[in-house]
C-alpha cells in the first residue's frame, strides 16, 4: 500500500519537474541557511572560549590600589602595596586554588648572534597552574628556584623561534639584561588573548629574580600584581570576600579608609563575551529559520495548487474507493518528500559551504552534528506541517464535486 | 423474492440548497433492481438521472427515505464503509472515461486494487487478465492518449471490472463515442450481463442504447414516469 503510494508521489512529482525542484528548493536554502548561522554562531562561540580557556578559569587578579601623599591621590597601582608574601598568605585561604605573583617587566634577550625583545614575567611555579598552561618540552622551576633566586628561564613558544629557531633552546644559556639565564623549558602553544595580544611572545622566571637581579625595585619585596584562582565558579564571591579582608588586614587599613589594591574578576568580563556571543548564534539561528518557515509556506502552496490541479483525479479515486485517508495519505506523502529531499541536499550544501569558508577563509566555522540533527528535524517537521492542510483540504473534497471538476 | 434485492431505494427525494432556497431533484422515488438485471435508465437534461446514479453509486445521499445496496442501508455506514461499497460491490464507468493520464493502462486498471489492498504481482496479473478480456491484450504499457476513446473506455470498464463488482452503474458511457464504437462498449455490457450475471444500471439519451437493456426506467422532473421491459423489436435489431 505504502509502497503504491510512495511510486504514485513519485509519479506525481516527477510530472511537474521544475515546480518540485523549486519547492525543494526553497526548503534547502531554508535548511542550508540555518546550518551556516548555527556554524558561524558556534565558531563565535568557540573561538570566545578558547580564549576564555587560555586565559585560565575562575581568575582574579588582585593589583596595587590608590595611594594619598600629601594630599594628591595617586592613580590606581602607582604605590607597589602588593607584596609576595600577600600572596602566600592569600595561598592559604581555602576558596583558593592557586596564587601567582606577577613582576611583568620588558627586557632584550639574546642569543649568540639573535635578539628578541619581549615581556619578561616574574612569578611562581604555581602561575602555570593559574593560567591553565604547561611546559611543551623540558621542565618549569620550582618553588627552590623562586626560593634561591636562581637565573632559569621558561620561553613561550615565540620567543623560542626568534631566539633559536629550529635549534632546541633546552639547557642553552641566554643574556635578558647582560645576565646570562639558563633555559629549562619551553612553554606549550596558547594563542591569543581575548584583547589580540600573543600570549607566547613571553619569558617567564622566577618572581625573586625579576624582583631582585632584574627589574629592582625602590620597594624590595613587592610585586605588581596578583593572581588567584578560586577553587570553583561558586566559590568566587567568598574567595573576593576573604581576599579582601585578608589583604586589608595584613595592611593594617583603618576601617574607614579605602582599600589600598583592586580585585578584578576576569572571568565575570569573559562570561559577559560569552554570553554576547551566545545571543548572536541565537539570532542567527532565528534569522534563518525564517527562510525554513518561508520554504515551508513554499511547500504549502504548491500542493494548495496540485490539490486544485487535480480535483478530478481526487473524484475519480474516490469513485472507486478511496477512503478520506488513502486522499490524505497520498498528498501528505508527496510534502514529505519533497521536503524531506529539500532537507537532505539543504544538509549536504550548508555542511559543504561551511567547510568551504573555512578552507577559503581560515575562520572557525563549526558545524556540530546536534545543529545538522536539529535543522533537519525542524525543516523536516515544517514541511509535514504545512503538508498537512492541503492533504487534509484533498481528502475532504465532496466526491460529487471533484468528479465534476473540470 | 424482495429481500433479495441488490438495489432497493424506497421514497427517496433529493434537495439541493441553494441561495434561493431548496430545489427538488429527486421527488418520491421507489424502484427496486433485482440481481442480473440490465436497466437504463432515461429522461431529458435535469430530469435527476445523475443525481439518481450518484446516490446509486454512495457518492451522495438522499436527503429522505431509504436506499438499501446489497442488503445494508446506506445511510446507516460511515465514510470508511461507502468507500469500502464503491471498492468492492460497485463499478463506475463514466462519458468521459476518467483515466488517471500520467498512469499507464495497466495501472489504470489495477488503481482500484491499491484501496482494496492488494499486493503489487496480483495487481498486475488482474490487470493484465482485464485487458485481455476487453479485447486491449498487450496494451499495459500504453498511457491514455495514446489509444482512442473506444478503446479508453474499454480501459475504463476493465477497472470498474477488477475488484469483481455485483454491480455496474454506467453514466452515458457512449455518449462521447461514435455510434459503431458505441454498440461495441454495449455489447460488452451485455456480455457481462448474461455472461457472469453482473447487474447493470446504465443512464443514456439515446434509444438504440437502451435497446441492450432489458428494463428501462423513464425520468421526468425528478420522477419516474415509466419501468418496465424494452421493446422486443429493438432487441432485435440491436443485437444483429
Amino acid at each position: 500500500m505504502i509502497g503504491a503510494m510512495l511510486s504514485e508521489a513519485w509519479h506525481a512529482m516527477s510530472a511537474n519537474r521544475m515546480r518540485t525542484f523549486l519547492t525543494m528548493l526553497g526548503m534547502m536554502i531554508g535548511v542550508a541557511a540555518v546550518i551556516m548561522m548555527l556554524a558561524i554562531g558556534r565558531g563565535a562561540q568557540y573561538v570566545v572560549d578558547q580564549s576564555i580557556a587560555s586565559m585560565g578559569s575562575n581568575l582574579f587578579i588582585i593589583l596595587s590600589g590608590t595611594a594619598t601623599s600629601g594630599g594628591l591621590r595617586l592613580g590606581m597601582g602607582a604605590v607597589p602595596t602588593l607584596k609576595g608574601t600577600d600572596a602566600e598568605a592569600i595561598a592559604e585561604l581555602p576558596s583558593i586554588a592557586n596564587v601567582a605573583p606577577a613582576v611583568p617587566g620588558t627586557a632584550q634577550l639574546v642569543y649568540g648572534s639573535n635578539n628578541w625583545s619581549t615581556s619578561v614575567f616574574g612569578t611562581t611555579p604555581s602561575f602555570l597552574d593559574v593560567r591553565d598552561w604547561h611546559v611543551a618540552s623540558g621542565y618549569a622551576f620550582t618553588d627552590s628556584d623562586v626560593r634561591a633566586a636562581t637565573r632559569v628561564v621558561l620561553l613561550g613558544q615565540t620567543v623560542a623561534h626568534n631566539l633559536f629557531g629550529a635549534e632546541s633552546p633546552l639547557g642553552k644559556t641566554i643574556r635578558i639584561r647582560q645576565s646570562p639565564f639558563i633555559v629549562t623549558g619551553v612553554l606549550a602553544m596558547k594563542g591569543q588573548s581575548l584583547d589580540g595580544r600573543d600570549q607566547d611572545d613571553t619569558a617567564v622566571i622566577p618572581v625573586t629574580t625579576a624582583q631582585r637581579k632584574l627589574f629592582g625595585s625602590q620597594f624590595p619585596g613587592t610585586v605588581r600584581f596578583i593572581m588567584a584562582q578560586a577553587t570553583s565558579a561558586a566559590a568566587m564571591p567568598s574567595a573576593e570576600k576573604e581576599m579582601t579582608q585578608l589583604l586589608r588586614q595584613r595592611h593594617h587599613l583603618p576601617d574607614r579608609a579605602e582599600n589600598d589594591f583592586d580585585i578584578r574578576n576576569l572571568t565575570a568580563l569573559a562570561n559577559a563575551a560569552a554570553q554576547t556571543t551566545r545571543v548572536m548564534s541565537l539570532m542567527l539561528g532565528a534569522i534563518a529559520s525564517v527562510s525554513l518557515l518561508v520554504g515551508g509556506i513554499g511547500i504549502m502552496n504548491i500542493m494548495l495548487v496540485s490539490v486544485t490541479e487535480r480535483t478530478r483525479e481526487i473524484g475519480i479515486r474516490v469513485a472507486i474507493g478511496a477512503r478520506e485517508r488513502d486522499i490524505l495519505l497520498q498528498f501528505l506523502l508527496e510534502a514529505i518528500i519533497i521536503s524531506l529531499i529539500g532537507c537532505l541536499v539543504g544538509v549536504f550544501s550548508g555542511v559543504g559551504a561551511a567547510v568551504l569558508v573555512n578552507w577559503i577563509e581560515d575562520t572557525a566555522v563549526v558545524i556540530t552534528m546536534s545543529s545538522v540533527i536539529l535543522a533537519f528535524a525542524v525543516a523536516a517537521s515544517v514541511g509535514i506541517f504545512f503538508g498537512f492542510y492541503p492533504a487534509n483540504k484533498a481528502a475532504r473534497l465532496k466526491p460529487i464535486d471533484a468528479l465534476r471538476y473540470q | 423474492m424482495a429481500h433479495d434485492a441488490i438495489i432497493r431505494i424506497t421514497h427517496v427525494d433529493k434537495q439541493y440548497e441553494t441561495e434561493a432556497g431548496p430545489v427538488p431533484v429527486l421527488r418520491d422515488i421507489t424502484l427496486a433492481i433485482q440481481p442480473g438485471e440490465f436497466v437504463a435508465i432515461m429522461g431529458p437534461s435535469g430530469s435527476g438521472k445523475s443525481t439518481f446514479m450518484n446516490i446509486l453509486g454512495c457518492l451522495d445521499l438522499p436527503t429522505r427515505g431509504t436506499y438499501v445496496l446489497d442488503g445494508s442501508d446506506v445511510s446507516t455506514l460511515n465514510p470508511d464503509q461507502l468507500a469500502h461499497l464503491r471498492n468492492k460491490t460497485i463499478g463506475f464507468v463514466f462519458q468521459g472515461y476518467n483515466l488517471l493520464p500520467r498512469a499507464t493502462l495497466a495501472d489504470n486498471i489495477s488503481l482500484p486494487l491499491i484501496y482494496a489492498g492488494i499486493a503489487r504481482p496480483e495487481r498486475a496479473q488482474r490487470a493484465l487478465e482485464l485487458l485481455e478480456k476487453v479485447g486491449l491484450g498487450g496494451y499495459g504499457n500504453s498511457m491514455p492518449n495514446q489509444i482512442s476513446g473506444g478503446q479508453q473506455q474499454r480501459v475504463a470498464i476493465a477497472r470498474a471490472l477488477i475488484n469483481r463488482p455485483r454491480l455496474i452503474l454506467a453514466d452515458e458511457p457512449t455518449g462521447n463515442l461514435d455510434s459503431k464504437t458505441s454498440r461495441e462498449i454495449m455489447k460488452l455490457f451485455a456480455a457481462l450481463n448474461h455472461e457472469e450475471g453482473i447487474t447493470i444500471v446504465l443512464v443514456t439519451h439515446e434509444q438504440d442504447i437502451a435497446t441492450f437493456a432489458a428494463r428501462l426506467v423513464r425520468f421526468v422532473d425528478g420522477r419516474v414516469t415509466h419501468d418496465g421491459a424494452v421493446e422486443k423489436r429493438f432487441m432485435e435489431e440491436a443485437t444483429t
